[in-house]
């Protein structure tokens, strides 16, 4: 398996990151080389063996679903680069 | 000089009024001015925050409890309300937090004080400090080579006496292999033993916060504060907490010290290698029994890592998106076309590169080919070290294959990098504590010694390491500056 273009083009999409054509030569061979050391892994025999979820063996950490207010929620909306007033104005979606 | 002594040694100094806050912190800010420029440890500095705080503690008097007055640096991906938190990065441009996160506040609570900002690769994604955004931090032993990474600018800053300790963060060695490379000590504690709450997740199931010290009496102090439940990270654990500071005061005689033998393989520095080689032997004249043991799965952790990793990354970079918070997108159409141009031009290569291989892990036919495989390999490297744990205390091996690299040495391809975390990346799969510790420098450059521990058992691992410590010269050794 070897990483290509199209691959890289359509994961820019789905994340949100506008890469150029410039840029995709630039990444594609650093992305085969980590994808090589991760097909490592074939070689594992893990018959048998369960998958890890959790390293420390929680289980289930449960919160009574409260509301709590943050005590200076107009220092959450400055903390925005489009803050306007008490507003987040961001461009339109449709 | 004031701005040599650890933590315990400085508290003292406070305590009997030999030398006052307000003293202390401006000795610290003088060496930050005079240093820091060459170094680029620290990214943002509190000198009137500092100063204030200092007079404040100086008027209240007391300094009962051993934090109270001390000036530390936090990583700069740690939340806090009286400096920026940009993580090392483009994107998160002049974001200052509202709030503390929890282990800042235990800290800040004692009456610590935040000095400032240590530099960080990119969101923690490095080895070297040398995607950082703000450039690289260099190593006080030899400013041509790197700091280590990614917590290199808190650990330069203890091993340049600019802070009496840090607090970093690592998620495949980014404590102890920058400790490693200045000559300071680094715990990385037991995943959930410490709170991440407030600090920038990279990869949630492997990140751990802990502190950098001058010695590990200080790492002990700190720990007994900052371990704990918090209700606010639901990840941390519901575990007693040791009193660290009488159970490194034990001896080591009896204890049983494991040699992973695949840790000790060719690759490894020759002065490396004769450095950790006398630690052993410096071990056994303290009573200690070396076993050989084996942890077969180790060559696999690389991979599984950067599997497990990216995932999470992809996920955790996801929130980045310049409304929030950060960087202000410019020239966009419309609202996908905003937070593509941000990320973009917020994130750096390190960061892209993580995004998409997390992405790739996930996509259909690959999850789980890669993913699960890679949770499957993860739980037999746990099992590796369950099985050895129960023949031995503690595990003893080298922080660091090499000594600090020179800058740009390693930047041409990732892997070469990622290979600089190969003997501290397995513990963070495993979620065990480990710590690195100076030991005999090879041609003037520190080298770090680890001792790993199973879970919750840090007590093991600093007695170990402070036995050791206190019959060496090595933590007492700084750079010629």
């Amino acid at each position: 398996m070897s990483v290509t273009k199209e691959q890289v083009r359509k994961i820019a999409e789905v994340t949100r990151i506008d890469l150029s054509d410039e840029e995709i030569e630039v990444l594609l061979p650093k992305l085969n080389s980590v994808v090589s050391e991760i097909k490592k892994l074939e070689e594992v025999d893990t018959e048998g063996v369960e998958p890890i979820a959790q390293i420390t063996g929680l289980e289930n950490v449960m919160e009574e679903d409260e509301v709590r207010q943050f005590e200076d929620i107009s220092a959450l909306v400055k903390c925005s680069p489009l803050a306007e007033g008490s507003f987040i104005k961001v461009k339109k979606s449709l | 000089m004031i701005t040599q002594l650890s933590l315990t040694q400085t508290h003292e100094k406070l305590k009997s009024k030999e030398i006052s806050c307000v003293e202390l912190v401006q000795a610290y800010v003088d060496r930050i001015k005079k240093y820091n420029d060459d170094m680029n440890a620290l990214v943002a500095v509190n000198e009137e925050y500092a100063l204030e705080e200092a007079k404040q503690r100086d008027e209240g008097g007391g300094f009962s409890h051993p934090l109270a007055g001390i000036p530390f640096v936090l990583k700069d991906n740690y939340c806090s309300d009286e400096s920026v938190s940009q993580a090392g990065s483009h994107i998160l441009d002049g974001f200052q937090a509202p709030y503390d996160a929890t282990s800042v506040k235990r800290m800040k609570d004692c009456g610590a004080i935040v000095l400032g900002k240590g530099n960080t690769d990119e969101f923690t994604m490095g080895a070297s400090t040398e995607t950082s955004y703000f450039g690289v931090t260099k190593n006080p032993w030899d400013l041509e080579r790197v700091a280590g990474g990614s917590s290199g600018g808190p650990a330069a800053s203890v091993a340049a006496d600019l802070c009496v300790f840090s607090l970093g963060t690592d998620t495949g060695g980014s404590i102890r292999q920058p400790a490693s490379l200045v000559g300071c000590t680094g715990l990385k504690p037991t995943y959930g033993r410490t709170s991440r709450y407030g600090v920038m997740s990279m990869a949630s199931s492997l990140d751990t916060i802990g502190p950098l010290t001058k010695t590990v009496e200080d790492t002990a102090l700190i720990l007994k504060e900052l371990a704990g439940r918090d209700v606010q990270d639901s990840t941390t654990a519901d575990v007693p907490v040791p009193d660290y500071l009488e159970e490194i005061k034990k001896d080591v005689k009896g204890m049983k010290i494991g040699m992973p033998k695949e840790y000790f393989v060719d690759g490894m520095e020759e002065g490396v290698k004769k450095s950790i080689e006398e630690a052993i032997d410096q071990l056994k004249s303290l009573g200690a029994e070396i076993v050989e043991v084996s942890l077969p799965h180790t060559k696999y952790a690389l991979a599984v890592y950067h599997t497990i990793g990216p995932l999470e990354i992809s996920a955790n970079m996801a929130r980045y998106d310049g409304i929030r918070y950060g960087l202000k997108g410019e020239g966009a159409e419309d609202l996908v076309d905003y937070y593509r141009k941000v990320r973009n031009e917020g994130f750096g290569e390190e960061v892209k590169i993580r995004i998409t291989i997390g992405r790739l892990i996930d996509a259909i036919g690959y999850a789980d080919k890669f993913y699960k495989k890679a949770r499957k390999v993860q739980a037999l490297m746990k099992r590796d070290f369950d099985e050895v744990f129960e023949k031995v205390d503690v595990l003893v091996c080298p922080t660091s294959p090499s000594v600090a690299f020179k800058i740009g040495e390693k930047t041409h391809d990732p892997v070469a990098m990622y290979l600089s975390d190969i003997f501290t990346m397995p513990i963070n799969l495993t979620g065990m504590p480990a710590i690195s510790i100076p030991s005999r420098p090879s041609d003037n450059l520190p080298v770090g010694l680890q001792f790993i521990g199973n879970q919750f058992e840090e007590e093991k691992v600093l007695r170990v390491a402070h036995q050791y410590q206190i019959a060496t010269e090595w933590a007492s050794m700084r750079p010629e500056m």
